[in-house]
This record gives structure tokens, C-alpha cells and sequence, in this order.
């Protein structure tokens, strides 16, 4: 019996030539993770091992972007048990402010995560470093705590579903539509417990920044990872960022997958997730009814260059809707650079968004952009759970960059060959 | 180890976002973060609940993010137990880690209703309606990780390695 990459990359970590699904194993970690809301949780398991070092000083990656720039004096405190944390036992890989971005944006984009790794990070986004081949998945605070000691973690070999996605990617259809859809397809606990291997021509031709946004919400169906087979866009995007060896894993023809789905995208429309679950999917010409007060374009979903591209390039020259509050967050300060170099923060500001710094923001509900009781929103998040953007009565609406820029400019939902 | 106590039910996909909002994550004090436990599901939850109650919630229970402060939350409002037909993942592993007791049980979901006084036998994997009587089997846990509970956490188990 063959193996698919996921359990080729367990089994490496465990020291064994073999893995089968559901078999419990002990894995050497390449990265531990953690940001300002799980690592202060985490610090307060490892203080109590009493222990005076971290297993490798280089392999954890700590980063504060959850609520920095520190939204109120508690956040602060929590960002400064980091920050001395990281001072005190030598972390290499601290982000302070400045330097900082949306960790799932930043690690791949500084070559902290690369082809073959397995990665644990308190953070259940953490599945976003499939997209390069890699094994990654979100843990808790304690899970981080024991790795940063030990440098290892346990794992329970996940099955797989093979999800292939074939035929003519229509303008305008993104990454996000596709995982979206495939979210809508099997459900929020579709995929749980298990590996979702993303697969087939679409992909082989997707670029790495929807690559990034498909692993990325493979929690949003319930998945342990999401992951896509390394191959030359991998290799372009990794090439200048590497600082280390890797390894490119492909699955075996004769891999054992529990499921395997296909989709042919070349009729599909881009879709929306209505409140209040990512699985709750229309296309967007079934939404258009549905006007809005706020759309957030940014998060570590889909806060990279190409997502800002899509979005100033609908936004140009036009006008934010008058009862539109439009925000945009690039998901790292390179992004935010990039992005003003080529003139997309210019396009935005003269729309009439608000830009930040990278933040999670209101993703969470955190700070920057807090919905009030009846609100409605559309965000290129990940998540639109009951009180996820601010109050509990408040409604989120998941879409693509491109129909986020669409809809701001209408001030409802709207099909980006709208406008 | 057995609980008795009083069921709150809950329906499916309840995520950590429910169980305790993000707008509350400045701090990862148990008795703060009891304070506002699944007060967007239910806004009364966190003053009617009593310790030793038991929750008792539809598939997929802990969904969504990672935050340990999802069972630190729930331990922190006193439940002793929660009892879910189905957990997501990480919340499932954040719950052993930090010595929350739970337990997956199919045929307890539909036939316990909020309110019912309930047994629960984790060694066994046995949940007793002591409203009707029935007894319902659950799945128990895997060795390894019955030790890892059985050390009161992950960090304990770590030490005595
Ligand atoms: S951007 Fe949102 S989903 Fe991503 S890490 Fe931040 S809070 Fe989590």
C-alpha cells in the first residue's frame, strides 16, 4: 500500500518507512508557532516545566498580530509576556511591530516554512503551509507549550480525501471560490480529522497565492490539513526564500484515500458563505439582494499581493459606496509595500478605504473595524460565526477579493462583471 | 473517574468563537473567561450554570479556532464534563491536554434533554440518564491518551518523561 504525502511526511518525522491512518505517532517538529493570544498561554505551561531552554532556538516563530498594535492594556501585557519570552531564551524568529504581519502570511513569505516540514503552530489558520507541500496543522496552547520544550508532538495519522478540480478556470474565480465551494459541498466536519489533498489541472496552474488560501481554510471543514503536492510554482515561490533543505513529497498512485471528489470548475460562479458557517455557500447571483455596511479585504485568507491586485483593480477610479465602510489589511509590511509600490494603496485611499497595518484585526472581532448589533459585512476572512466580526446579532458574509472590491463599490453584494 | 450533574444541551457546530468570543481573549484567567462562556449562544449560560453540570451538544462541538481558552472557559464555569456526538479536532487534543473530561457518545445526544440529571463513567464509557434510567455506551478513549489524562495533562506527562 502506498502513501500520500501527508503520511510520507509523518512518517518521515517518526523515524519510520511506514505510517497507516489512524496508527498514534511521535514526530520530530520542524516549527512551532504561536502569536500573541496562544503563546502567552502557552508560556504559562512551559514555566511550569522548569526548564531554562527551548529545544531550538530557530525553529520557533512567535508573532504578535492578533491584537497589535495592542488594542488595550491587557493586550499589551499579553504581547509583553511574549516579547520577554522570546528575549529571555533567544528566539530568533520574533516579529516585534515593524517587522510583524499575519502569521500565515508571514512565514511562508520569509522562508520560515518549506516543502516536506511538519509544522504545529497555536493557531488553527496553521493549515495554511499545506499550500507548499508541507504537513501543518493548528494545535493548542498546551500542544505549543510541549513543543517548544521538547521539539516533538504526537499525532494520529489522518485518512485523506482527494478533492480534483478540472476544466476552465472562469474569469474571476479564484482560490477562494473553490475552497468555498468545496466547503459547501462536504460541510464544516466534512473533512474532520482527515488530510484534504487538493489536487488537478486547476491547481497545477493556481498560483501560489490561491494555493495559500485553499490549505488555509481547510479547518473550515473541519480538516487537519489541508496540503497541495509541491511543483514548479512551489519551487519559483521558495527559490529566493529557503534558507535550509527541504524536501518535495508526492503521494503514491496506490495511496489509500477514504474519499476522492471531483470538481469542474468551468461553470462555477464565484460564491458567497452566508451567516452563519462557512458551509452556508450560494453563488453570488443568488446574493445580490443582500446590502451591506462594511467589506474587509485582508486577513491570512486572502491578504496577499495578488488579492490586492484583483481588488485595486476593480476599485480604480471608482468610488467606495457613500454607506460603505471599506477596510483593507495586506497581510504582511513587504505586502504593504509592494503593494504601495505598484500604486494599489494610492487606488484604495482615493476609493475611500481605510488601509491598515497588517493586523487580524476585525477577522476576529479584535479591533479595527467592530461590527454594531445588526450590521452586515462582507470580509475575504476565513470565518462567519455568530459574533466573529463584533456583536452577536451582527452578520459576516465570506467572498473573494474581487467580489469584495465589487461589493464596496454597490454597497451590496455584488458580481465583480457588475462593475 | 464518574461525574453526576445536570445537563445544559446544546445543538451542532458550536465553535470557540461561541464558547468564549475573541473580544474577551485578553486574558486567559479561567475565572474572566467564565464570565462570558457561550454567552453568544446563550446569554444566560454563564450565571445559570453550576459547578459539576454537564454539557451535552450535537456533532462537532469546539469547531473553528485553536484557542485553548475555549476548555479553559468551560473548566473555568465549572462543567465537569462535556459529552458532544461528534469534537472538532484541535479542540478535541486541547481538551485532553488540559485535563477537560470528554466523551464522545452518539446515542446519549438525541435522547438527553436539558435539564436531565446525568451519570457519567469515563473509565467505563458509560452515560446514565438518571431521569429515565438508560444507559448509553460511548467510545472510549485511546490508551495513550487515557494516560496522558491520567497524568492530569500533557505538561505532567512531559515531566514524568
Ligand atoms: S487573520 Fe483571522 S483567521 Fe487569520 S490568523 Fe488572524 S484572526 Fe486568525
Amino acid at each position: 500500500m502506498g502513501m500520500t504525502i501527508s503520511q510520507k511526511i509523518l512518517a518521515f518525522h517518526a523515524g519510520k518507512e511506514f505510517v497507516a491512518p489512524g496508527e498514534l505517532v511521535n514526530c520530530k517538529l520542524d516549527v512551532v508557532l504561536g502569536n500573541d493570544v496562544t503563546a502567552p498561554v502557552a508560556i504559562a505551561e512551559f514555566d511550569k516545566l522548569g526548564i531554562n531552554q527551548v529545544f531550538d532556538q530557530e525553529k520557533i516563530v512567535l508573532v504578535p498580530d492578533h491584537f497589535t498594535p495592542n488594542k488595550d492594556i491587557k493586550s499589551a501585557e499579553q504581547s509583553k509576556t511574549m516579547r520577554d519570552f522570546a528575549r529571555k531564551f533567544g528566539i530568533k524568529h520574533y516579529f516585534e511591530i515593524g517587522s510583524m504581519g499575519i502569521e500565515h502570511c508571514l512565514l511562508p513569505e520569509q522562508g520560515l516554512v518549506l516543502p516536506g516540514d511538519l509544522i504545529i503552530g497555536a493557531d488553527s489558520h496553521t493549515c495554511t503551509y499545506g499550500a507548499l507541500g508541507a504537513f501543518a496543522t493548528g494545535v493548542g496552547s498546551t500542544d505549543m507549550a510541549a513543543g517548544m520544550a521538547t521539539g516533538e508532538a504526537w499525532f494520529r495519522v489522518p485518512e485523506s480525501i482527494k478533492f480534483i478540480y478540472y476544466g476552465e478556470m472562469p474569469r474571476w474565480l479564484s482560490g477562494k471560490d473553490l475552497i468555498l465551494h468545496t466547503i459547501g459541498d462536504i460541510g464544516v466536519d466534512g473533512a474532520r480529522y482527515m488530510s484534504m489533498e487538493f489536487t488537478g489541472e486547476v491547481i497545477s496552474k493556481l498560483s501560489m497565492d490561491n494555493r495559500f488560501t485553499m490549505a488555509n481554510m481547510a479547518i473550515e471543514a473541519g480538516g487537519k490539513n489541508g496540503i497541495i503536492a509541491a511543483d514548479d510554482i512551489t519551487r519559483d515561490y521558495i527559490e529566493q526564500r529557503a534558507k535550509r533543505p527541504y524536501t518535495i513529497y508526492q503521494s503514491d498512485p496506490d495511496a489509500d484515500y477514504v474519499e476522492i471528489r471531483e470538481y469542474d470548475v468551468s461553470k462555477m460562479e464565484p460564491v458567497i458563505a452566508f451567516p452563519h458557517l462557512p458551509e452556508n455557500t450560494h453563488p453570488v447571483s443568488e446574493a445580490t439582494e443582500v446590502s451591506l455596511d462594511q467589506v474587509v479585504i485582508g486577513s491570512c485568507t486572502n491578504g496577499r499581493l495578488e488579492d490586492l491586485e484583483i481588488a485595486a483593480s476593480l476599485l480604480k477610479g471608482k468610488k467606495v459606496h457613500p454607506e460603505i465602510r471599506l477596510l483593507v489589511f495586506p497581510g504582511t509590511q513587504q505586502i504593504y509595500l509592494d503593494a504601495l509600490r505598484r500604486g494599489y494603496i494610492e487606488t484604495f485611499i482615493e476609493a475611500g478605504a481605510v488601509v491598515s497595518t497588517p493586523t487580524c484585526g476585525p477577522c476576529l472581532g479584535g479591533h479595527m473595524g467592530i461590527l454594531a448589533k445588526g450590521e452586515k459585512a462582507l470580509a475575504t476572512t476565513n470565518r462567519n460565526f455568530v459574533g466573529r466580526m463584533g456583536h452577536p446579532e451582527s452578520e459576516v458574509y465570506l467572498a473573494s477579493p474581487a467580489v469584495a472590491a465589487a461589493s464596496a463599490i454597490k454597497g451590496r453584494i455584488t458580481a465583480p462583471w457588475e462593475v | 473517574m464518574k461525574f453526576t450533574g445536570k445537563v445544559h444541551k446544546f445543538g451542532a457546530d458550536i465553535d470557540t468563537d461561541v464558547i468564549i468570543p475573541a473580544r474577551y481573549l485578553n486574558t486567559f484567567d479561567p475565572a474572566e473567561l467564565a464570565k462570558h462562556c457561550l454567552e453568544d449562544a446563550d446569554p444566560e449560560f454563564p450565571t445559570k450554570v453550576q459547578a459539576g453540570d454537564i454539557i451535552v451538544a450535537d456533532k462537532n462541538f469546539g469547531c473553528g479556532s485553536s484557542r485553548e481558552h475555549a476548555p479553559i472557559a468551560i473548566k473555568g464555569a465549572g462543567i465537569a464534563c462535556v459529552i458532544a456526538r461528534s469534537f472538532a479536532r484541535i479542540f478535541y487534543r486541547n481538551a485532553i491536554n488540559t485535563g477537560l473530561p470528554i466523551l464522545e457518545c452518539d446515542t446519549a445526544i438525541d435522547a438527553i434533554n436539558s435539564g436531565d440529571e446525568v451519570e457519567v463513567d469515563l473509565d467505563l464509557g458509560q452515560v446514565r440518564n438518571l431521569r429515565t434510567g438508560e444507559v448509553y455506551e460511548a467510545t472510549p478513549f485511546p490508551s495513550f491518551m487515557q494516560e496522558i489524562m491520567a497524568k492530569g495533562g500533557l505538561i505532567n506527562y512531559i515531566k514524568d518523561k
